[in-house]
């Protein structure tokens, strides 16, 4: 069958499985837009090409599948940069494509002509130049296979626009040819009997979930081995939810605003059993006080994990959720029950209730507790990034696995509701809430229109204070209170919402917030709720950057805070 | 400490870019780089010098096998190795002196290339600090140009492994 090269494209995209495509048009992608129409896919419109990205990210971190989007050479293409470093962090699966310029123009700075395979070198797990429509086909079946096995991570393919255009015969490769890519890793059953051993005979073991645990699916696998040897679990960030939030062993998550327990558990183990995780500094604080007492354990699929940030004692090279199936049987049932009372001593050290209980002030925790309550926890919330994101990690309790999107590694701002947009395409019938801050939120509030357009029913909740407030919280306690070029002004965003045909509602004292809550999931559509919080409230516990997991900064009390 | 790799790539457009990019991102030192097609077509073996500690090396291993387009990289350091480095010099000699010249270069088993009225270019092959001594030994005299081909390793004894790659088109 003789197809061009956009149809072969297309074809391709079906082959894999592609039901929705996220972009913009643009110049060199027009054949592209041309063939469109012939096919089942659905394009959903961003209004912003770095909105596409993160909704690639975000249809990819609900459903498990591999992400799309689409923009043109050029500004299309290097707006699409920062929602492909944010896969890349976090190990999310999207392919991007992009239109070049016409091959015989490639390298004279055509109009709209950039270096785009160069620009994303660094960010992307791999990325292709095609120049030849002949190679099209293979080159999408291995951007595919790249994104989504091993350690699943963005591939961009810049298709040059005569290539589009050209013809070929459509043939769909059966299997890749990638002599130096290793996707499966044989499970090491030497390391696994060494690393039995510790467990077995450790008696202070904490297990520290991330991000792998939930993307290869061994959350059942971890909360039985949990169980099985009386193992608490911390998690990082993007580890929440791999072991459900309220089950006893759970510690939440560790780092540097993490919980007391987690973090004094993992100052005090005396075997740390890190599984899909990357040592993050957001999470050891000071590598060199990290787990001072631990024997490390580490499972990772990506081999350059082992050893960059910890030292491993043992190291196990594999897919989390085919390790710990392995590992089970080779774990002795136990109890640890001293060192979980140790454990629980620690969990009161945090002033949790604190923020709830106050009654006159309007505190972001509340809000986030509210909405968890609201939900019944049933939400599957999209983050942003700063204060509102810790508040999120802290006040909501994630019980179902990957009931979190959040951007970790790379902290992008404006993530939140394109990312929404992506997961509740990818799900439509789960209840998807936003929870941003009034300065990232404004980084792509353009994309209302696209919630709008696309008839999405994200509810969203920005957390005003009027700062960006992690910044602003830096400055307070690092900074003299130096306030420089944090305080933002917003607009009315109940007003924005309305005048994009979305249900606005502003809340300023705390009696509102409930009922507000109980009308946005009433709304039938997409509803924005703009809550006014406390200007300086600050996100504790926190441990001070490089700083060590035991040095904690606590919630001031009461008195405390008069006193400032 | 400096160790030597030997990475076995695809022969593809921008795979060096690649490598080269990752070594400027992630702050690793390369000392110098050789590369040149290998016995397989479709394949390209690179000799890379990199300075740093055990477990810096460790890094540059893995994040290079991270790439796609790379096969394999083995550090040779210590290992049984064949080690070589072939420099071009050209090195000022006068009537006067070039018999003096002409002596060091057979005394160092090099090979005159090219004659000129007043210097000559000068080919020498060996271990880095063969190349080194000589060129230091040529200083004296005037030496006007240098070009080096940077270190390439081949372990000693028989082959390995064989390596194989489908070559489209």
């Amino acid at each position: 069958m003789r197809l061009t090269g956009a149809e072969i494209l297309w074809e391709s995209l079906l082959k894999e499985g592609v039901e929705v495509v996220f972009g913009i048009s643009g110049g060199a992608v027009l054949h592209i837009f041309d063939a469109l129409p012939r096919y089942p896919v659905h394009f959903v419109l961003t209004r912003h090409e770095q909105a596409a990205a993160h909704a690639a990210d975000g249809y990819a971190r609900a459903t498990g599948k591999v992400g799309v989007c689409l923009a043109t050479s050029g500004p299309g293409a290097t707006n699409l940069v920062t929602g492909i470093a944010t896969a890349y962090m976090d190990s999310v699966p999207v392919v991007a494509i992009t239109g070049q310029v016409p091959t015989p123009v490639i390298g004279t700075d055509a109009f709209q002509e950039t270096d785009i395979t160069g620009s994303t070198l660094p960010v992307t797990k791999h990325n292709y130049l095609v120049t030849e429509v002949v190679d099209l086909a293979r080159t999408l079946r291995e951007a595919f296979h790249l994104a989504r096995t091993g350690r699943p991570g963005p591939v961009l393919i810049d298709i040059a626009k005569d290539v589009q255009a050209a013809e070929a015969e459509f043939l769909y490769p059966k299997e890749v040819e990638l002599p130096g890519y290793t996707a499966r890793h044989p499970v090491p059953k030497e390391a696994l009997k060494r690393a039995a051993e510790l467990v077995n005979t450790a008696r202070r073991p904490l297990i520290l979930a991330g991000h792998g645990v939930l993307i290869s699916g061994a959350h059942r696998e971890l909360q039985a081995l949990a169980e099985r040897a009386g193992i608490p679990v911390a998690t990082t960030l993007l580890g929440i939810s791999a072991i459900p939030e309220s089950h006893p062993l759970s510690l939440g998550m560790a780092g540097m605003h993490g919980t007391p327990q987690a973090n004094r558990a993992i100052q005090a183990c005396d075997l740390l059993l890190a599984v899909g995780m990357r040592f993050d500094d957001r999470v050891t604080g000071s590598p060199r006080t990290f787990a001072p007492s631990a024997q490390v354990v580490h499972v990772d699929i990506d081999p350059a994990e082992i050893g960059k940030n910890v030292r491993a004692d043992v190291a196990i090279v594999g897919d989390a959720r085919e390790v710990l199936a392995a590992f089970l049987p080779l774990v002795e049932p136990t109890e640890h029950r001293e060192w979980l009372e140790e454990i629980e001593a620690w969990r009161q050290e945090a002033r949790w209730e604190e923020p709830l209980m106050e009654g006159n002030r309007l505190l972001p925790q509340y809000v986030i507790h509210e909405i968890w309550r609201a939900t019944g926890g049933e939400a599957l919330v999209v983050s942003d990034v700063g204060q509102n994101q810790m508040w999120e990690a802290q006040y909501f309790v994630h019980d179902r696995p990957g009931s979190l999107i959040t951007s970790g590694g790379l902290g992008t701002m404006g993530f939140a509701l394109p990312a929404a947009i992506g997961a509740q395409v990818g799900r439509p019938k789960d209840l998807v809430w936003v929870v941003a801050g009034d300065g990232g939120f404004q980084m792509t509030i353009q994309e209302l229109a696209t919630v709008a357009q696309e008839e999405l029913p994200i509810k969203i909740a920005i957390l005003n204070n009027g700062y960006l407030g992690m910044v602003r919280q830096w400055q307070e306690l690092f900074f003299t209170r130096n306030y420089c070029a944090t305080p933002v002004t917003s607009p009315d965003f109940a007003l924005v919402a309305e005048a994009y045909g979305i249900a606005g509602f502003t809340v300023k004292r705390r009696d509102e917030v409930a009922p507000a809550i109980a009308k946005a999931l009433e709304t039938p559509g997409p509803a924005l709720i703009d809550f006014h919080v406390e200007p300086e409230e600050n996100v504790y516990p926190m441990v001070a950057p490089g700083g060590a997991l035991s040095e904690m900064i606590h919630h001031p009390t009461p008195a405390e805070r008069r006193a400032r | 400490m400096r160790h030597t790799l030997v990475a076995v790539v695809e022969d593809k457009p921008g795979v060096l870019n690649r490598m080269v990019s990752l070594f400027r991102r992630r702050r690793y030192n390369i000392e110098s780089l050789a590369v040149g097609h290998s016995e397989t077509p479709g394949i390209s073996r690179m000799t890379l010098v990199v300075e740093g500690n055990d477990r810096v090396i460790e890094q540059v291993k893995k994040q290079l096998e991270k790439l796609v387009n790379v096969i394999e990289v083995q550090d040779v350091t210590g290992k049984p190795a064949v080690i070589r480095e072939l420099a071009l010099i050209r090195v000022q000699a006068p009537p006067p002196y070039r018999a003096e010249v002409t002596q060091l270069v057979e005394l160092f088993r090099a090979k005159v290339v090219d004659v000129d009225h007043d210097s000559l270019m000068v080919e020498v092959t060996g271990a880095e600090d063969k190349v080194n001594q000589f060129i230091t030994l040529l200083e004296p005299f005037g030496v006007e140009e240098v070009v080096r081909t940077g270190r390439v390793a081949m372990v000693r004894g028989a082959k390995a492994k064989e390596f194989k790659v489908n070559v489209f088109k």
